[in-house]
């Protein structure tokens, strides 16, 4: 396996070339404003870095909170036509109801709601006004709508109305992009139907960036396919991503945690992610992070995407130290570390200082902070360490030891020994770990249904093969797939022992 | 005495209404949307106080019934809410002074604001819980052994359906749930109607007003950075059980119900004990170390020990850090009567109620 990872955040972009099991080459820029430029200064450095070793590479995968950012800072993004399709339920909450006004009144175009929709078991709830849906696509097509959300009630059990729509839809506004919510899968009308909308308003930014990471590509001369990383910490070709901008939302930490573990080349383990400020705790089973439960928000606007588990603390590299002991952070000096921290000429003591008089860290100016009493260097040390270890046994599942991956610029705070783990291992290449775990990720599909009227096998069976059908379309190979995640939970109150099956499935690219 | 309920009084009944699910009725996010939105277009709801019922003044008794994860693709509409109100008044020929909930606990807090917001009709602050409970023989006026028929069940399509009688409160459960699970697993009802006299006897008085209280605390606790956790059990009276992580979901549907358990392991003072905790749609029967310590009724809630959001039976997963608390169950649940309807052998558990809150005068 030969790959190029790049990871376009909000300030750098990062970008390294994996060899097999190594880091052969790693590289740090600064995104630029069109994104296309800092991506070509990173391939051109990371090229010119490694030379021949370079050729051949399989594949080019690039996670970017490009379009997270499209929607937090309400920039570049289409007025959509929204179809909600399941009339006469649920009426009095029409699409968009719990969206922040601002992003509302950017978004909202043309909002219709149309009789049709299905039951849980597949039922219709009544039939579908196909008169209804044209004369909403001509009232879009009126106003000039490019992009349109459709959401039909229980469309994860069956997507029937929805694709009639998109049927429709393309009859009355040619070229329109549709987006249905079945394909973006969970079960939730609402959240689902917010995802969906998202989707549609992101269409243009998505051809736009997904353009420019295939002429960055082109000008660079590799010929390897692109792919972008999703929210679970899998990957999805370019062409996908064009169309579902919405999966690449969440990418970030889960491609830092993913990253860790193939650095470590560990597969289990909490992974302790010290920054300036704060300390993220993650634990990571199978390769994957664990993810959150609750619902997670995104510029404002609820959906059911799901997050890793991360545990904040106030702990960094940063922070600040009373000087009589009494109080470690939450205050940090942040990314001013180097101007006010005593090691470097600074007034304010911080966590790195105490890592400098203690000799775990060789950096700034050790006499600087040569008064500090060995016994109270030793004791915030010593305290620091147990913020650490309290928070890992807080994201710990198993009473059994687990092996703590450390990771980031203030990782030097973790002691070699924490209580509740097997080891410490101190990661390489830790500042490039989001890079690395967009370099590594899998291609996945996942189910999210209900099933009743079948046995508990049957519906297992189904639900599988639906979820490997969409791995192999994500660009996983067959033979590679492997169970990530299974969820299956019995019903209440509804008869024919229905059950509700969420299956993901990864798999190898290429 | 009536008074308005305001506008910022929404989101807190909603929060503490969750927590006084004890695990299930439903989240009541999409009725707060509901009530938000009324609210944003002016509407104002009436919260009445029970005392200032006239005995012989006619109540509507309403709720949603059916599977909560329908709910979250049909949501919930005050037109469809209104439905069974009216058709009740029809059949009787007589209407409504005020509308109640049957339960407080869950989405259905917010039940009879929407009816309110359509009608007019005051909300009284009361319900016939305290809580959540899965079924329909598990309130007050079941306990009390008052008459359950007549109920009128609506869909969001041209169904509506009279119960005109049912032999007991069990055959009521039975009849409407069936009807409920024809029309898609969800239903507005209204339940048999109460007199004011009824009502201000056999209700769970001021439960409204609790709920908002005790939401309020929670989301204050939260605001200022100080422990949710501990905010809950100072605002409504109970105990601290546990505190620990989720190390086990053990889940099964049986006539239609979702049962299980989860179990525990503790973190903090608790650590080196674990925790189990049963279902039946709600938290039913809390074992340390093996041993029971808390039975229903008393209310048994599991919280996000960070955000002290109530996590619901159907949302429990592996890892979640949650504090396991009791809080007092209202006194009518505690007599004998009472444990027959709602105790831990009426959900099929051989043991006694055993309460955190110790003896009581019944």
């Amino acid at each position: 396996m030969k790959r190029i990872g790049i990871d376009v955040g909000g300030t750098n972009t990062d970008a390294v070339l994996i060899d097999g099991a190594r880091v052969h080459h790693a590289v740090k820029t600064t995104t630029t404003e069109d994104v296309l430029g800092g991506i070509r200064t990173a391939l051109r450095l990371l090229l010119d870095g490694a030379g021949d070793a370079a050729d051949g590479v399989d594949a080019i995968v690039i996670g970017t909170t490009h379009f997270t950012n499209a929607v937090v800072e309400r920039r570049a993004l289409q007025r959509v036509g929204a179809l909600r399709i399941g009339l006469p339920a649920s009426a009095s909450l029409p699409p968009f109801v719990d969206w922040p006004d601002d992003l509302a009144a950017l978004v909202r175009g043309v909002v219709r709601m149309v009789r049709g929709g299905h039951e849980y078991d597949g039922r219709p709830i009544v039939a579908l006004d196909h008169a209804a849906i044209r004369d909403a696509a001509r009232g879009m097509a009126d106003a000039g709508i490019t992009a349109v959300g459709v959401t039909s009630v229980f469309s994860p059990l069956t997507a029937e109305c929805e694709q009639e729509a998109a049927r429709i839809l393309r009859e009355e506004i040619p070229g329109v992009d549709v987006t249905l919510s079945s394909e973006l899968g969970r079960i939730g009308l609402l959240e689902r139907e917010n995802v969906t909308l998202l989707n549609a308003c992101l269409q243009e930014l998505a051809r736009t960036t997904t353009d420019a990471f295939t002429e960055a590509l082109r000008q660079s001369g590799i010929d390897a396919p692109l792919y972008l990383t999703q929210n679970d910490g899998t990957i999805m070709r370019a062409e996908l991503a064009r169309r579902f901008p919405v999966y690449c939302f969440a990418s970030g930490p889960t491609n830092s945690m993913r990253g860790a573990a193939f650095l470590s080349r560990l597969e289990d383990g909490v992974v302790v992610d010290v920054g300036g400020t704060t300390t993220d705790v993650g634990y990571l089973k199978a390769g994957f992070p664990r993810e959150a439960n609750a619902a997670v928000e995104i510029g404002g606007v609820r959906t059911l995407f799901r997050m890793p588990d991360l545990l904040s603390i106030g702990l960094g590299g940063g922070t600040e130290i009373a000087l009589d002991g009494s109080r470690i952070g939450p205050a940090s000096v942040g990314f001013r570390l180097l101007q006010k921290g005593l090691a470097f000429g600074g007034d304010t003591l911080t966590a790195t200082d105490i890592a400098v008089a203690a000799g775990r860290l060789d950096l700034g100016d050790r006499a600087r902070v040569a008064h500090l009493s060995p016994a109270f260097v030793g004791a915030t040390l010593r305290r620091m360490g147990d913020m650490i270890a309290e928070a890992v046994d807080r994201m710990k599942v198993d009473a059994g030891d687990v092996a703590l991956l450390a990771v980031g610029g203030g990782s030097f705070l973790i002691p070699d020994r924490v209580e509740g783990c097997s080891e410490v291992i101190r990661v390489t290449h830790h500042a490039v770990a989001n890079a690395v775990g967009a370099a590594i990720s899998q291609a996945s599909g996942e189910v999210d249904q209900i099933f009743s009227g079948l046995s508990r096998e049957a519906a297992l069976a189904q639900a599988h093969a639906e979820a490997e059908r969409r791995a192999v379309a994500a660009g996983a190979r067959r033979e590679s797939l492997k169970l990530v995640e299974l969820e299956d939970i019995p019903l209440s109150y509804l008869p024919g022992d229905a059950r509700r099956v969420r299956v993901r499935m990864g798999g190898d690219i290429g | 005495m009536a008074r308005t309920i305001e506008r910022d009084e929404l989101e807190p009944l909603a929060t503490g209404a969750w927590i006084l699910g004890t695990g299930g009725g439903g989240s009541p996010y999409l009725s707060y949307l509901n009530m938000r939105q009324a609210y944003a277009d002016g509407t104002r709801v009436t919260l009445m106080d029970p005392a200032s019922l006239d005995d012989d003044d006619l109540v509507a008794v309403v709720s949603n019934m059916g599977a909560p994860l329908v709910g979250q693709e049909r949501l919930s509409d005050p037109d469809f809410a209104t439905k069974p109100v009216r058709m009740m008044e029809d059949y009787l020929g007589r209407r409504f002074r005020a509308v109640m909930s049957v339960e407080i606990g869950g989405g259905n807090a917010f039940q009879p604001l929407l009816v309110a917001a359509r009608t007019g009709l005051p909300v009284v602050d009361a319900d016939a819980m305290g809580r959540a409970f899965p079924e329909a023989q598990m309130t007050s006026f079941a306990i009390a052994e008052l008459p359950m028929f007549p109920l009128t069940l609506a869909d969001i399509r041209d169904n509506e359906v009279i119960v005109a009688r049912a032999a007991s409160w069990k055959w009521m459960e039975r009849i409407s749930r069936k009807a409920c699970t024809e029309v898609g697993s969800i239903a507005a009802t209204c339940k048999a109607p109460r007199t004011g006299a009824e009502v201000k006897r056999h209700g769970i008085l001021y439960t409204t007003s609790q709920a908002i209280a005790l939401g309020r605390e929670v989301r204050r606790a939260r605001r200022m950075h100080e422990d949710p956790v501990a905010a809950t059990i100072a605002a409504a009276s109970g105990k601290l059980l546990f505190r620990g992580k989720i190390v086990d979901v053990r889940r099964r549907t049986t006539e239609g119900f979702l049962r299980g358990d989860a179990t525990l392991e503790g973190l903090d003072d608790d650590r080196g004990a674990r925790f189990e905790v049963a279902f039946q749609n709600e938290f039913s029967i809390g074992r340390r170390d093996g041993g029971v310590v808390v039975t229903t009724p008393d209310l048994i809630c599991l919280l996000d020990s960070v955000s002290g959001e109530a996590i619901g039976t159907e949302s429990l997963r592996y890892g979640q850090r949650a504090s396991i608390i009791a809080l007092p169950a209202p006194p009518i649940l505690r007599t004998e009567k009472g444990l027959e309807n709602v105790g831990p052998r009426a959900f099929g558990h051989d043991v006694d109620y055993v309460s955190v809150f110790g003896e009581m005068a019944a």
